[in-house]
């Protein structure tokens, strides 16, 4: 960020106070685009911390039997794997690039409510560090360990056996609950009142939009989250029986709420991607977004049938008919939606002049994945055979489409797109294609196996397999740390770039690039906009 | 000539793949369905599966040939339309979603409303009724009717899973006690579940249902080809969740009614053998050989538990003090009346309700008489039936 200081030296309105430097710069600051980047830095190091994790469960399986991890430890590092990358990697990497961009893409000179900013981001760290802590005092003998009833924990009865993994994930939840519901009050708040002159909510990027459907979801579903959790915490520790049958509790009531926060959050994960999926396909095919309005409904639709869905997560745990067809269809319709948003990605290419550097490469790559995310799970639902899909493999297969097909994939076509941005240098762009190949190769042979296994009829969540399955569970794991170590080409590229290698770029780095972000020189400036551009 | 590289690995990686696939026992759908509910299931996966790989390719092809003629480097000049301009266009536009809408609600829709109608169906027609309740980590059986109940653990030894010993064929897919069902009669499963939740489902059958603490969940099969079939509990329940099959044996009706008589006769002689007074050497004897199939699971060879989770038998207080008082009643949080009840709220279940009396008699002599644990003391499984 060394370059950043030089280069707003030079902006006449930073000449009359400076801004913090050293440590304290990033401790107390306030400033929309250092608390971006911390976000995405923290993301990033979750993302590697809970690959990590998930390799040594693939390492596991590499093998029938047990070879080196007890079945304890195994539930646990799954656990802690599926927690990890949806609260504390890509919901604070997603809302790292809404801090970086959202203000720059509307002119806005900053978040509208930066302290809340800086509480939310430095919320995140503890919170990471309490989730982790249990899992390694067990190895002093102290407690038995993290949470290890697999990341939803929608086996109530499990969660209030455990020890106290447990309450640790408990608070952690509100933690990073608190911070989520931070991040989407900002998102929010700047939006409606932070807009520069002339850009109408139409005009904003479909970024923006996303992040707005985004924050009304979190505001809808965390606090259900938080109390679900704390009607846990009580049934645990104070005697209370929500959820304990022989007190006259629910163990199902458990199930719903949390679902009820569940399937909403897959589209919290998906909707920042899709939002800015467009710009780089445009962006790249030189071309107008396709069916920019059919888009915003599309988000809002999701939105809103997304929140309606939940039960088909719970098909096999039992339910009146009419519950369980109102289920099956209410989850199809969202289909329609989701197709609008496929054939607008498509028709946006269509007959453009399209260039292939790493985003655009990265950005179809999400198109096609996020195909067989879509395709894969639209038979999920049908209870004419969920029988055979719920609870295998199968699942785990198709949900990595859409978490890392889609939202994973998006975000580092993101990262490339506006990594010239932010350090005001282009990155190799050969190590990137390189990086999108092996990604692309070895995330499929990772997670198609596991559909295989899961048709098949392997339950999820098993620390040891049948023999006849080994093959596929090879290829799986061989894939899966060769996907790992092509993970590091990313972060060298990364690296490399913020260090000042690579040709200068300039404000408009890309050739196609529209937008408020690329009016401003690259890296922009310490503050955004002094003055609000006038958008006509 | 860089091109030709890659594409000669993914043709290697492809040829691992099918290998791989030819030399499993499955392909890559559906176990064999033997019941009509899984026949509908195969049915109705295989036209979905077709389905969905046609429009899979129909876009990526749609999407492939935009990335080959669209492009920069062919001199393209790029369009400027941002939607459907005249009515041609809109009916373009809108055909795909009215073709998706007639997939999801008809041609995916009717179908699954009547297999679903069909799977919550479990009364008409029933012929017989099975209980199953589910514990960690094993699945009791009771047949109402014949007044049979039993418990089904995994048989694959742990020297197996450790790999100290080479692993059997159906590593994994094997119990000492299978479930017994006569083929071509409707049964109707009553689940419930003594702890935490869990999943009963076999894919033969095309039938997964949770088994959940407190309520009554229910489904049917009815078996149509006699044979073995295996399943595995779908639900994480635990530390030992990938170690609770399900196998079911399904045999004619003469088959299955020796096997109710039999079944019939061994638990009368169980009963029989807990009036008589045992041995010392026989009931450690039988203790030893119970608790390996059910405790070690969780107290460890050796009674050495695992810290923080599960308790140490070696040297317990608990093991080591007395476990009836003067007037011969089980004393509260004592060995035998946490064996028989069990410590609610922990993984620690009422053993009372799954295992004989002599059973019970035998693991506690038996564990208060090893891993350096030398009470001197045992239990008779009259005593155990007395205090029942």
């Amino acid at each position: 960020m060394t370059t950043a200081t030089t280069a707003t030296a030079s902006h006449e309105h930073d000449a009359h106070h400076g801004h913090p430097t050293g440590i304290m710069r990033w401790l107390k600051s306030t400033n929309h685009k250092d608390i971006g980047l911390m976000y995405m830095i923290f993301g990033t190091t979750m993302f590697f911390a809970g690959g990590l994790l998930i390799l040594l469960v693939r390492a596991e399986l590499f093998m029938p039997g047990l070879q080196f991890l007890n079945p304890s430890i195994y539930n646990q590092l799954v656990t802690l794997h599926g927690l990890i990358m949806v609260f504390a990697f890509i919901m604070p990497l997603t809302t790292g690039f809404n801090n970086y961009l959202i203000p720059m893409m509307i002119g806005a000179s900053d978040m509208a409510l930066p302290r809340l900013n800086n509480w939310g981001f430095w919320i995140l760290p503890p919170a990471a560090i309490l989730l982790l802590i249990p899992f390694f005092l067990q190895f002093f003998g102290i407690g038995d360990g993290a949470a290890s009833n697999a990341w939803t924990m929608d086996n109530v009865a499990l969660d209030l056996q455990s020890g106290i993994g447990m309450d640790f994930t408990i608070v952690v939840v509100h933690l990073l609950g608190i911070s989520s519901i931070t991040g989407a009050i900002n998102v929010i708040v700047t939006i409606f009142n932070m807009r520069a002159p002339g850009m109408t909510l139409w005009k904003m990027p479909l970024f923006c939009w996303a992040w707005l459907v985004t924050s009304f979801m979190l505001l809808a579903v965390i606090p259900v989250l938080g109390a679900v959790v704390t009607m846990l915490l009580t049934d645990r520790h104070f005697g209370t029986h929500f959820f304990i049958a022989s007190g006259g509790g629910d163990p199902l009531l458990f199930q719903h709420l949390l679902w009820f926060f569940g399937h909403p959050e897959v589209y919290i994960v998906l909707l920042p991607a899709w939002g800015i999926l467009p710009t780089i396909l445009s962006t790249f095919a030189r071309k107008p977004v396709y069916g920019y309005k059919a888009q915003v409904y599309s988000f809002w639709a999701i939105g809103i049938l997304g929140s309606f869905v939940w039960a088909h997560h719970m098909l096999s745990s039992g339910m009146p008919l009419a519950g369980e067809l109102y289920f099956m269809y209410a989850t199809m319709s969202v289909s329609i939606p989701t197709a609008v948003m496929i054939f607008c990605w498509i028709a946006t290419v269509w007959r453009g002049s399209m260039t292939f550097e790493t985003p655009m490469l990265f950005a179809l790559g999400m198109i096609v994945m996020f195909g067989i995310a879509g395709l894969t799970g639209l038979v999920i639902p049908d209870i004419a055979a969920y029988a055979q899909y719920h609870n295998t493999m199968y699942v785990v297969g198709h949900f990595h489409y859409p978490f890392f097909g889609g939202a994973v994939l998006g975000f580092m076509g993101a990262t490339y797109f506006y990594l010239p941005k932010m350090t005001g240098h282009m990155y190799d762009e050969k190590l990137g294609k390189l990086h999108f190949w092996l990604t692309i190769i070895f995330f499929n042979f990772t997670f198609t196996p596991m559909m295989m296994v899961g048709l098949a009829g392997v339950p999820r969540h098993l620390a040891d397999y049948a023999l006849k399955y080994t093959e596929y569970q090879m290829l799986s794991s061989v894939s899966a740390i060769l996907l790992g170590a092509t993970q590091l080409i990313f972060l060298y590229n990364i690296i490399k770039t913020a260090r000042g290698n690579g040709e200068k770029a300039t404000a408009q780095v890309w050739e196609g690039a529209q937008g408020l972000e690329f009016t401003l020189p690259s890296p922009p400036p310490y503050h955004t906009f002094t003055t609000p551009p006038e958008v006509k | 000539m860089k091109g030709k590289n890659i594409s000669r690995i993914i043709w290697m990686v492809l040829t691992l793949f099918n290998m791989a696939a030819a030399r499993a026992d499955w392909a890559f759908n559906f176990q064999t369905p033997v019941t009509p509910l899984a026949e509908d299931t195969l049915h109705v996966h295989n036209q979905f599966f077709v389905i969905i790989i046609i429009l899979f390719f129909v876009t990526l092809g749609i999407l492939i040939y935009s990335i080959i003629n669209h492009r920069k480097s062919k001199g393209q000049q790029p369009a400027t339309f941002t939607g459907p301009t005249n009515r041609l266009q809109w009916m373009l536009v809108l055909s795909p979603f009215v073709l998706l809408f007639i997939l999801d609600y008809v041609v995916m829709g009717i179908p699954a409303y009547h297999a679903a109608a069909s799977m919550e169906d479990t009364k008409t027609d029933a012929d017989m009724v099975l209980k199953v309740t589910s514990s960690q980590w094993k699945w009791q059986y009771e047949y109402p009717a014949e007044g049979i109940k039993f418990v089904s653990a995994l048989k694959t030894t742990q020297d197996q899973i450790h790999g100290k010993t080479p692993k059997g064929e159906n590593y994994l897919l094997e119990v000492d006690n299978p479930l017994v069902l006569p083929v071509n009669k409707k049964v109707r499963i009553l689940l419930m579940s003594s702890d935490v939740m869990h999943s009963w489902g076999v894919p033969a059958f095309g039938v997964k249902r949770a088994t959940v603490p407190g309520f009554l969940r229910e489904t049917w099969v009815k078996i149509e080809k006699p044979g073995t079939y295996r399943g595995q509990c779908a639900q994480i329940c635990g530390k030992d969740h990938a170690f609770m099959p399900i196998v079911v044996e399904a045999v004619s009706e003469e088959k299955y009614k020796e096997w109710v008589a039999q079944k019939k006769a061994e638990s009368a002689a169980a009963s029989a053998s807990a009036d008589k007074t045992w041995a010392r050497e026989d009931l450690m004897k039988h203790g030893q050989e119970i608790y390996e199939k059910i405790c070690i699971g969780c107290h460890q060879p050796g009674g050495k538990g695992i810290p923080g989770t599960f308790p140490a038998l070696a040297g317990s207080k608990l093991v080591n003090g007395p476990f009836l008082d003067k007037n011969g009643r089980l004393i509260k949080d004592g060995h035998l009346d946490r064996v028989m009840n069990g410590k609610p709220g922990t993984a620690m279940q009422a053993f009372k309700n799954t295992l004989s009396d002599t059973d019970i008699a035998a693991i506690v002599t038996y564990e208060r008489n090893s891993f350096g644990n030398s009470m001197g003391d045992m239990v008779q499984p009259s005593q155990v039936k007395a205090l029942r």
